[in-house]
């Protein structure tokens, strides 16, 4: 067991080992030490990060450079399109499609000569053929990490380094020189809002449940994650453990419990066994288990694994699924603070939120209140996706515009194409199209759109996708994961759904829309829990915002976005040559035309598979 | 327990504080619709039909799972909550087959009952629908899913029994359903046929089979009778129609009442005039039995003793 004093030895000493992680930027160097950190999150993990740290490692102790440079592993660098990253430290250079043959390089000119290799440094971070330091990368500079803060500088095995970093510093400062109150008061100052989707402010939750006597209490921490896309808490537990761990025994502190639970999917092995192996380095400093630190608080953290249904991340059905019952959202007659888990005062917060916790009672109230927006201080992690040149993850100060994550950060709409909407929120969001880019995004913005801030998983459309599609989509999501229990979601997202698949399919009348417009309002009034109270959104905010878009499906039978099969059209104009490639190219020969004169699709024939179209070399084949 | 005062649809009511919206409704003779709920069970919440309007809340809530607070001004029957009750039935019955001609449960349904109340219709639409399983396995209960609402009363109320716990839900969203154990038929599974589910059923997804095609509740005169197979009194029904009696059913057993087959055979044994052949399981069969093996011999005896 150890001691603060022990707390802040590791601290002194593991920050000298990873000094040229952080040295400032424009600090001169002459050591030939160096530090390559490869990103170890969850899409360079698939593109074998690790078989690529393996042979990095070998090939530099074959030039017997092992001893000055340190190859680690790090939590996410948020840039997943790019993958494998590499970043080298002191200079701070970032190499993006790291492949194994390009290593020998890397060694060869970059770790024995230092000579940048200009080859695999990440575009963007090439000017006026200058190679800028990663963090003055556009896609970083107007990032805030904050949950974030320590993934992709850390090595996530190593529980020193996150206490070099002032890992468990603010449990150290909860546990032994603030109040319950003082803490709850601290975290309701701070205005910290629920990150898992509803936003609630965790210092009010926190507080009902330590105000309420039982002789138990729990500590839940949501790691479900079952937006499609999002990744945002997968990447915090895989980069960062422990910042959870501590955050969740600051929360039993709070409210008098001395037992935390983590429901993790059990798709997320890779964040299961990260997180098996925290816990245990934790109690095995007695930074968690029994006596904390030698005071008299004591906290323990087990990890319960969820089958993957979307609905268990819902609150109450995360309980019961605990419980061992069926995962099904319970009717609120009570509140989870009060009575939750197995009956007991309980305190559900999701990873990120946990992970701001503390940052925030490291470096203040006020230093957190600066961050963000009066409605919503702090930031938030983003999964950037869909038509977006960068997608992966972004944690940015909240109160920036739509307009600067998508183009500054994202790099905006790849091949030139045009930006039509943003879908946030997950299935349960909606879309914001053009006009309404220049809103400062928070919880409540967002709301007002007629969106939802959701996990944060943010799918950018173009000029190809055609809204009635995106709708049924999500909706073809929400349909499959209702729990059923229900009558509005359980029958009505069915029908909401027969109807979209109706009019993408040119099959839609007009009482088909005043129908969806109805039932919309009928799931989302009705609805026993957030899953269905949500469903319409994406149908009520396309009907919203392109309403046209569906009357053309409706009324002329036409998908204006060019997507909808049944709909659409292959046609050749007069720009054909008469090549008699498309013909010789068409699956189903539904093509005539002799050789040098127009040739013709017959439309009752052709499958639309789009071949022609992609064969033409004098863009002769169009849809209409 | 103290209590409190609220307005519900313009009539005062004063209720102890832990009564629901639906309780206290109730007491001043508003009967608001409910599939889903049961005094004598857990609420749940899952129709959603309770939905009324509580003055300054910006939502509709479940009047079934709704505290009464002091002050509280309800509505149970506005014009907005009338729409959403509307479309939930017209949800269910597009769900539902069109057969209250020929259903054990018409006059008695109360999704019958209800969509007459709100004059919500049945109608034909080319989209999908709840498969018609059926399961006729138990010489006791039939059950027809595509009947079944859903209201998981009959979930419960098995569950309630220690020993039992037989029935659950299975799948989800569009293709939940009540599953018997792991998905069985009535004969296979652990079920002890007490046909507490069939008297909680709310519709006609859960009948008594040895009632089916006898009597429908207008045709003939019901009359309450407690057994005497143990000294728990379960309560049963006699039906009975041009002077004879005709059936036996169980009814809704509150706390602490198990319901059994050996009381209801003892009961049928008993009251009726031509008892149809008892049935015990074996295994995983249903097989024909005798009276004696059924009740016992003192079971017997007892009719005999009636009969006197
Ligand atoms: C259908 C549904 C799914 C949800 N899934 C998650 C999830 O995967 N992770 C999560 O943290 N919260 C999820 N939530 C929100 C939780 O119910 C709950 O609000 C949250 O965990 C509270 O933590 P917070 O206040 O820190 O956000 C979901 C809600 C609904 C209705
Ligand atoms: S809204 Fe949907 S997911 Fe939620 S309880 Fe009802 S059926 Fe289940
Ligand atoms: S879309 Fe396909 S099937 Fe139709 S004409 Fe072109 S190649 Fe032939
Ligand atoms: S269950 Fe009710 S609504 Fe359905 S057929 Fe029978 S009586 Fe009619
Ligand atoms: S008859 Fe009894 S044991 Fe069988 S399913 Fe119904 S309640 Fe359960
Ligand atoms: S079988 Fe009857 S009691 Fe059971 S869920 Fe269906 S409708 Fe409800
Ligand atoms: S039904 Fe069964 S449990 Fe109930 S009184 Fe009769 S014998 Fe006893
Ligand atoms: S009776 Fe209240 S929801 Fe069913």
């Amino acid at each position: 067991m150890i001691t603060i004093q022990d707390l802040n030895k590791i601290k002194e000493k593991t920050l000298k080992k990873m000094e040229l992680r952080l040295r400032a930027k424009d600090e001169k160097t002459d050591i030939k030490e160096r530090h390559v950190l490869i990103c170890g999150g969850p899409g360079c993990h698939s593109a074998n990060a690790e078989g690529i740290k393996m042979a990095l490692e070998e090939k530099i102790k074959k030039k017997d450079l092992h001893k000055e440079v340190k190859v680690s592993l790090a939590g996410c660098f948020g840039l997943c399109e790019t993958g494998p990253n590499i970043e080298i430290y002191p200079e701070g250079i970032f190499y993006a499609h790291v492949g194994m043959d390009d290593l020998d390089e890397i060694v060869e000119e970059h770790l024995c000569n230092g000579n940048i290799v200009e080859r695999l440094v990440f575009e963007d971070a090439l000017e006026d053929g200058k190679v800028k330091h990663v963090s003055d990368i556009t896609f970083y500079k107007k990032q805030k990490k904050i949950a974030l803060r320590n993934c992709g500088i850390i090595d996530y095995v190593n529980l020193d380094e996150y206490i070099a970093l002032d890992g468990y510093q603010a449990l150290a400062k909860v546990i032994t020189e603030m109040t319950q109150q003082d803490i709850i008061d601290m975290m309701k100052e701070a205005n910290l809002r629920g990150r898992g989707g509803a936003g609630f402010p965790a210092g009010i939750k926190w507080e009902t449940a330590y105000k309420y006597h039982a002789d138990q209490k729990y500590v839940i921490c949501n790691a479900d994650e079952g937006d499609p896309g999002a990744f945002m808490d997968r990447s915090i537990l895989e980069g960062d453990p422990h910042s959870v761990l501590e955050a969740m025994a600051i929360c039993g502190y709070a409210i008098g419990s001395n037992q935390g639970f983590i429901y993790i999917r059990a798709e997320y092995p890779i964040a299961v066994r990260r997180l098996e192996m925290a816990i245990e380095q934790a109690k095995d400093k007695g930074l968690l288990g029994k006596n904390i630190l030698g005071t008299d608080f004591s906290f323990d953290i087990e990890l319960r694994l969820g089958a993957g249904a979307f609905v268990c991340g819902e609150g109450t059905a995360l309980m019961e699924s605990i419980e061992g019952k069926r995962g099904m959202p319970r009717t609120k007659i009570y509140r989870t603070s009060h009575r939750g888990l197995w009956q007991k005062p309980t305190i559900i917060n999701n990873v990120e939120t946990f992970a701001n916790v503390p940052a925030i009672v490291q470096n203040g109230v006020e230093w957190f209140k600066n961050i963000g927006t009066e409605d919503t201080p702090g930031t938030k992690v983003f999964a950037l996706g869909g038509k977006i040149a960068n997608t992966g993850l972004v944690e940015i100060p909240m109160g920036l515009t739509l307009r600067e994550i998508i183009f500054d950060i994202g790099g905006g709409i790849p091949n030139g194409k045009k930006f039509k909407a943003v879908q946030t929120g997950g299935p349960s969001g909606g879309c914001i199209p053009e006009e309404h880019l220049d809103t400062p995004v928070d919880f409540g913005s967002l709301g007002r759109l007629g969106s939802i801030m959701g996990s944060g998983g943010m799918i950018v459309l173009d000029e190809d996708d055609c809204m009635v599609d995106i709708a049924r989509f999500f909706l073809d999501f929400t349909v499959d994961e209702s729990c059923g229990k229900c009558t509005p979601c359980r029958e009505g997202t069915k029908r909401m759904l027969e109807i979209l698949e109706r009019i993408t399919e040119g099959k839609g009348t007009p009482e088909d829309l005043d129908r969806l417009e109805s039932l919309a309002e009928t799931i989302t009034q009705a609805s026993l829990c957030g899953l269905g109270q949500t469903a319409a959104n994406p149908v009520v905010s396309t009907m919203k915002y392109f309403r046209e878009e569906y009357e053309a499906h409706v009324y002329d039978k036409k998908c204006p976005a060019g997507s909808c099969k049944e709909l659409i059209e292959y046609f050749i104009t007069d720009d054909c040559t008469g090549c008699t490639l498309c013909a010789r190219n068409c699956p189903v020969s539904c093509i005539e035309g002799k050789v040098r004169e127009l040739h013709v699709i017959d439309q009752s024939k052709c499958i639309k598979c789009g071949d022609c179209m992609a064969v033409c070399r004098f863009d002769a084949v169009i849809i209409r | 327990m103290g209590n409190v005062t609220l307005v519900i649809d313009g009539r005062e009511v004063s209720v102890p504080k832990d009564f629901n919206i639906i309780e206290a409704a109730k007491r001043v003779g508003i009967d608001i619709p409910a599939l889903c709920y049961d005094p004598n069970l857990e609420i749940v919440g899952a129709c959603r039909l309770c939905l009324v309007e509580v003055e300054g809340w910006n939502k509709p809530v479940t009047a079934c799972s709704t505290r009464v607070q002091e002050g509280m001004t309800v509505y149970t029957e506005t014009e907005q909550l009338i729409g959403l009750r509307r479309e939930i039935l017209q949800l269910l019955l597009d769900n539902h087959p069109n057969d209250c001609l020929t259903c054990q449960k018409a006059g008695e349904c109360l999704l019958q009952e209800y969509a007459y109340r709100y004059d919500v219709k049945f109608r034909e639409h080319d989209g999908d629908r709840r498969r018609a399983l059926v399961d006729t396995s138990s010489p006791y209960i039939l059950k027809d899913d595509s009947k079944c609402v859903l209201c998981g009363k009959c979930v419960r109320i098995c569950y309630q029994v220690q020993d039992r716990q037989v029935l659950s839900f299975g799948g989800r969203g569009f293709d939940t359903k009540i599953v018997v154990d792991a998905d069985l038929a009535f004969e296979e599974s652990s079920c002890v046929s007490c046909n507490r589910c069939v008297t909680v059923c709310p519709v006609g997804a859960l009948v008594d089979k040895r009632v089916l095609g006898k009597a429908r509740p207008w045709d003939g005169d019901i009359k309450g009778v407690k057994c005497k197979a143990c000294d728990y009194g379960c309560n049963f029904e006699v039906l009975s129609k041009n002077g004879k009696n005709i059936a036996v059913r169980a009814r809704s057993p509150l706390k602490g009442r198990p319901l059994c087959l050996k009381g209801r055979l003892m009961t049928e044994f008993i009251y009726l005039d031509e008892p149809e052949v008892p049935y015990r399981k074996e295994d995983t069969q249903f097989v024909e039995t005798t009276w004696e093996e059924a009740l016992g011999l003192e079971g017997v005896l007892m009719k005999l003793s009636k009969d006197e």
